[in-house]
């Protein structure tokens, strides 16, 4: 049985949604138009005006955002409210340039935490359950937005945060958890800890988990499920859109609904800024239709990824975005070739390795080196050097097959490359350009 | 009958060794024999060691990555053409040799300890115990 925070919504027709997302989108137009001196120049540049903005079909004619505006604007040029009427902040780690803030009211919080028990509900979640919050708490977005879905949806909330692994084992095994929202590579490292602790996925309590925030892999998926014993739910979001929530995945784990009373999806060519038809590949850009204090129109996310509305067999009849590629700050190009972490770690676990890597390009000679770092586990070992040589051999081909260009593998010893907690380091660029 | 030898992986770069030897030397493992393996990128430390178990319990405490391996011991005289008789006798059993070690014991004892890891354990010691070569047990290897 399909469990649902609110079905009217999430199962709602087209039609339906349609009609919510045009109501909405000329209200926070205008909104926009009034309150964001930085946006209503933009779309007086664009020779638009609010008037002009009927439907969704009038989307494109408004101009975009991007990181570069956020920065532009830094910290209150976006601001749609005056300031007393904001009650929080959260921030993005920062990793690919100036942090952004973004500002909340308590409406804008409200809906956001509706989001994420949207998620908790279709990954199980009920008033039964015992969700285990494992996400940074404080400026991340992660741990306050599951935090909020989580009691919204009503589950007896463990608001534990990230760190503390071994303490982190002993809260879900003598409250039996049931749910597991944290990172994904937090997982994985968690699935470790507890098989070298001596915990079979029988003996731990977990029934699901609600993974986001960086790039995963199917394969890691598979891992991670195997590991727990749970079945494992992609979530997808951004601090600029609120925080994760914007779109979750279903028990038919094939994409992520989007929630479209709240956002509005387009797919658009990254180099033409043409909106490319249904399936299309590109590049995934948001308009937040009802968030009040950081209203976004046209965010540029960065993320390839397309759309599908074919029908979900779990009865959510919101639009589902596949899983983003990488996202464009991820991706390294080496040698001129367009590398995704995702697709490095994808051909590891296929090979039988940890989904711990550290990935290392460099620049000598003006040829670009790169170097995949794995760690050796007790499973590949062997007292055969030859063997050893071999799979190496075979997990260079399989990387080559996979991304068009050789890397050079090396083992490393185990527990070698940093574990981290929030989000992972996958990648150390040491060249000068 | 055939010893339990110990593998360990080992990333190549400084220290690395040493870093074992601490871990063994803190568990006072007495190591009877040793080879180092490498390729370009790792190496397989390969030992014999008195407290098998000991051995194994404290390197994967300190996360080393170790396996058991058999392989077969034997005491040969340590004399010119000494080693020449026992590998013969493999060549006369058919049975391919993977890699060897040797332990010297001393000076004065004469005698000199080979461990050889060969293609079929079992082939290889039934045919040289019937040539008069009798393998070391794990007890003898805690007794020298």
């Amino acid at each position: 049985m399909e469990h649902y925070y609110q079905e009217e919504i999430e199962c709602a027709s087209p039609e339906q949604i349609r009609k919510i997302q045009d109501e909405k989108l000329r209200d926070q137009v205008k909104h926009v138009w009034d309150n964001v001196p930085y946006y209503r120049k933009k779309m007086e540049e664009a020779g638009v005006k609010p008037e002009d903005i009927n439907s969704v079909d009038d989307l494109h004619k408004l101009p975009f955002l991007s990181k570069a505006d956020l920065r532009e604007a830094y910290p209150y040029g976006l601001l749609g409210v005056p300031l007393k009427d904001c009650v929080r902040i959260h921030s993005t780690s920062g990793t690919t340039g100036k942090r952004v803030v973004a500002f909340y009211t308590q409406g804008d919080i409200d809906l956001w935490e509706e989001c994420c028990a949207r998620a908790i509900c279709a990954a199980g979640g009920t008033e039964e359950d015992v969700c285990h919050v494992a996400y940074g708490y404080g400026l991340f977005t992660g741990g306050a937005g599951l935090h909020g879905g989580s009691h919204k949806a009503g589950c007896l909330t463990v608001p534990i945060s990230s760190g503390n692994t071994d303490r982190q084992i002993m809260f879900i095994m003598d409250l039996k958890a049931t749910i597991l929202c944290c990172t994904p590579s937090y997982a994985a490292y968690l699935g470790e800890r507890m098989k070298e602790l001596g915990y079979g996925p029988n003996d731990i309590p977990l029934k699901s988990g609600i993974f986001g925030a960086e790039a995963w892999s199917q394969e890691m998926r598979a891992d991670i499920e195997k590991t727990l014993g749970i079945k494992a739910y992609d979530i997808y979001g951004l601090t600029e859109l609120s925080g994760p929530g914007v779109s979750f995945e279903c028990s038919a784990q094939q994409g992520m609904h989007i929630n479209e009373d709240h956002f509005i999806a387009e797919i658009i060519d990254p180099d033409t800024l043409e909106v490319l038809p249904e399936g299309s590949e590109g590049e995934l850009v948001f308009t937040a239709i009802d968030k009040k204090a950081f209203p976004m129109i046209r965010y540029r996310t960065r993320d390839i990824c397309s759309l599908t509305r074919e029908k979900c067999s779990c009865g959510r009849t919101h639009v589902r975005m596949q899983k983003p590629k990488g996202r464009t700050d991820d991706m390294l190009i080496i040698r001129g070739v367009n590398v995704f972490p995702s697709q490095i770690e994808t051909v590891l676990l296929n090979h039988g390795y940890a989904a711990n890597y550290l990935i290392v390009v460099d620049r000598v000679n003006n040829t670009d080196t790169f170097e995949v770092q794995v760690e050796m586990t007790p499973e590949m070992f062997t007292d055969n050097l030859g063997e050893i040589e071999d799979r190496q051999k075979e997990l260079t081909d399989g990387l080559k097959a996979m991304l068009g260009i050789k890397a050079k593998v090396s083992l490393v010893a185990p527990k070698s490359i940093a574990r981290s907690e929030g989000k992972a380091v996958r990648v150390i660029d040491k060249r000068k350009i | 009958m055939s010893v339990n030898q110990i593998s360990v992986f080992l990333e190549n770069k400084p220290g690395t060794l040493s870093e074992m030897t601490k871990v063994l030397a803190e568990a006072k493992i007495d190591v009877r024999a040793m080879s180092l393996a490498e390729t370009r990128d790792f190496g397989i430390v390969r030992m014999i060691v008195a407290d098998v178990y000991e051995a194994m319990n404290s390197l994967k405490e300190a996360d080393f990555i170790c396996s058991l391996t058999s392989v077969l011991a034997f005491e040969i005289t340590d004399e010119p053409g000494g080693l020449g008789k026992i590998v013969d006798g493999f060549t006369q059993a058919g049975v391919n040799i993977e890699y060897m070690y040797a332990s010297l014991s001393g000076k004065h004892t004469g005698q000199a300890y080979m461990i050889f890891r060969v293609a079929d354990t079992k082939a290889a010691e039934a045919f040289l115990v019937g040539k008069g070569y009798i393998p070391l047990t794990q007890e003898d290897i805690a007794g020298i």
